[in-house]
């Protein structure tokens, strides 16, 4: 193991790339999209389990925060292609912008929740999650109401070949988009950072005569959550190369912090785990009801629907039988396989990355703590 | 050095140098009086025991050197200079409490809560965390042999890797005065230290807060709230009493222990209202 941080996160986000960039040739385009999508919604997952697990700050408005990035990229994009520019380095502005913006509304929602707690903090972000869409609705020459926008995006670069699928360069972007937030929230989550988040989260008097600003910390850990929220919805933008109320509407909210408890509160890959869920069991509960299921009527009814229940049933049984989610489980087996010494002795010579190690941040708790 | 603290705690005026004095300091909860005009001196390298019935306004005095509780009146001076204390300010101050109970993270291990008693001393910017550069994982790592140099003093460094919760009560003790010790304080506030634990481990309590002022690196001047009487007798050279909110005794500790009203305060007596000249005092200050 090497002693620099950055080095070692470095080497997996590189080998996680080289692996992806190979999957994406072995998959049909349908595929891609679906890769693409979990991509997006990783971005948002691995800052909500950041604020919600290690910080301790329960936010249901994170779908709101992706429609904020979303809208963004839409608004920006649509200036771009009104202008004729034809450099994919706009994407690149785009999706700054739509960063920078989520920050800054992630940043006063911060604000008011470094002030409340528990339930009342989550009631706050429920309220954000339900108004911000009809925004939408309310500026509706700007915004286009229910109907929404179109969002232009340029074709694959030409160079890749004419027969270069679309859903291939955005399973792309969005895969570079997810490895660099978990480089980003990996980085911040083994360092002072992190361990400062966790102190909050678990203690904030204590923390407080630790010499920690409480109140800083939250609200920067909530900044840190909107811009991958912001990044995340803007890249959901550009694969749906359209943005609508209904794309970010509360489900995606609860889906998301679903996604995130079941892959495992707290860890950044457990928040794989949740987002390559969000997309696969919605398209596995549909294939299951095409197969087993032959009425027409039956099957519009189940569709959409199933999936939100095996979603909901998932939840109760992880909570029952794996209060860690699916990482908390894999950290359990490895655990039993290593052996405890051989930890003890790794723990004194360099405690890494807090999702690799034994010292998981409380992924084996319930980490949104009561005051 | 002994000699001319027990010299100097006879008449607090004149003692040479107190790291902290606290003058006229008053607290009121709506109609109740928490605090009533204390007044009282810490000399630097010093260690001074507050003692008093369940309900004095022990920990209300703590809590108001370390911001959790704005008094209505009083100041507070540290080092010579006045102090308007904020919670998360003290150790950058170099001021470390310990809480009443325990108090540690229960999510992060031994060596991480150490860890974080250190507080933002060696800032660490957030951008250079964000993208993990060769600095923020130097200091890191620095910081982490300072914490695992203190568990290995208290002689808990086995425990390091462990969270908190699976630990005897004995070791969690040490692991908060551990947190406590981390950023080198120069004053430590310890809130109950021998609470819940067994005689042996008193003895070691006692024989390890004798020897914070003459710790290398910078000694500590020490402050405890405690209820265990023999502590505060073996360790403390002056001893404060606290009854109803207002200082009834101040002195070394044989002087405590002869003292009339000390015994009266903690056995209970007919004359209760033997202080009252003080009265007028208290209201005396601005509010």
């Amino acid at each position: 193991m090497s002693r620099s941080t950055l080095l070692r996160h470095l080497v997996v986000t590189v080998a996680c790339g080289v692996l992806l960039f190979g999957l994406t040739y072995a998959l049909d385009p349908f595929r891609d999209y679906q890769l693409a999508t979990a991509a997006a919604y990783l971005c948002a997952t691995a800052g909500l389990t950041l604020l919600a697990g290690q910080s301790g700050q329960l936010s249901l408005g994170q779908g709101a925060l992706m429609a904020v990035g979303g809208y963004t990229v839409a608004l920006v994009q649509n200036q771009f292609g009104a202008h004729n520019v034809t450099t994919q380095w706009a994407l690149l502005g785009s999706l700054v912008a739509a960063i920078c913006v989520a920050s800054v509304a992630g940043a006063v929602i911060g604000v008011a929740a470094a002030r409340l707690r528990g339930p009342y903090l989550a009631g706050l972000t429920l309220v954000v999650a339900v108004a911000v869409p009809s925004i939408g609705t309310l500026w509706h020459s700007l915004l286009h109401g229910d109907q929404g926008l179109s969002v232009y995006l340029l074709p694959a670069p030409a160079s890749l070949g004419e027969t270069f699928p679309l859903e291939r360069w955005q399973a792309w972007l969005a895969v570079i988009a997810a490895l660099l937030t978990m480089l980003a929230l990996g980085n911040l989550s083994s360092g002072r950072f992190g361990r400062t988040m966790r102190a909050v989260r678990d203690d904030e008097i204590a923390a407080k005569l630790a010499g920690i600003n409480v109140a800083g910390t939250q609200v920067t850990a909530f900044v840190v959550s909107a811009a991958c929220a912001g990044l995340g919805g803007g890249m959901l933008a550009v694969l749906a190369q359209s943005v609508s109320p209904g794309a970010y509407a509360f489900t995606l909210s609860l889906n998301l912090l679903l996604a995130v408890v079941v892959g495992g509160l707290g860890s950044l890959t457990g928040a794989v785990w949740g987002s390559v869920l969000l997309v696969l069991l919605p398209w596995l509960a549909d294939d299951l009801t095409n197969s087993l299921i032959h009425s027409p009527a039956a099957q519009q009814r189940l569709a959409g629907n199933l999936s939100l229940a095996i979603f909901g049933l998932l939840l109760v049984i992880v909570m029952i039988a794996a209060p860690g989610g699916i990482q908390g489980l894999l950290n359990r087996a490895g655990r039993r396989v290593r052996g405890r010494r051989e930890r003890v002795a790794a723990y004194r010579a360099e405690p890494s990355a807090p999702d690799a190690q034994p010292h998981a941040p409380a992924a084996s708790r319930t980490s949104i703590p009561n005051p | 050095m002994d000699m001319a603290q027990a010299q100097g705690t006879q008449r607090p005026e004149t003692a040479p140098d107190p790291a902290l004095a606290l003058r006229g300091i008053s607290v009121r909860f709506g109609g109740l009086t928490a605090l009533d005009d204390v007044s009282l001196q810490v000399p630097e390298g010093g260690t001074v025991g507050i003692i008093g019935p369940n309900g004095a306004g022990k920990t209300t005095l703590f809590n108001v050197i370390c911001g959790f509780v704005r008094p209505d009146a009083g100041t507070i001076s540290w080092e010579g200079r006045e102090l308007r204390p904020r919670p998360h300010r003290l150790v950058r101050l170099g001021i470390a409490r310990t809480l009443q109970g325990i108090g540690l993270f229960p999510g992060l291990t031994v060596l991480e809560n150490v860890m974080a008693g250190a507080g933002d001393r060696k800032k660490i910017g957030f951008g250079s965390s964000l993208i993990a550069l060769p600095r923020s994982d130097r200091a890191e790592r620095e910081l982490r042999g300072t914490a695992m140099a203190r568990l290995d003093e208290f002689k808990i460094a086995e425990y390091a890797g462990r969270k908190p919760d699976d630990l005897p009560y004995p070791v969690r003790k040490k692991v908060a005065l551990a947190r406590a010790l981390v950023a080198q304080p120069r004053l430590l506030l310890l809130d109950e230290p021998a609470g819940g634990l067994g005689s042996d481990d008193i003895e070691e309590l006692a024989a390890l807060i004798r020897s914070l002022p003459r710790r290398r690196g910078g000694g500590a001047t020490v402050m405890l709230v405690e209820h265990h009487m023999d502590l505060v007798m073996e360790v403390c050279q002056q001893v404060v009493v606290l009854d109803f909110g207002r200082v009834i005794a101040t002195g070394t500790p044989e002087q405590i222990k002869d003292d009339p009203a000390v015994a009266e305060a903690y056995l209970g007596s007919a004359a209760t209202e033997g202080d009252q000249p003080r009265d007028g005092a208290a209201d005396g200050g601005p509010a």
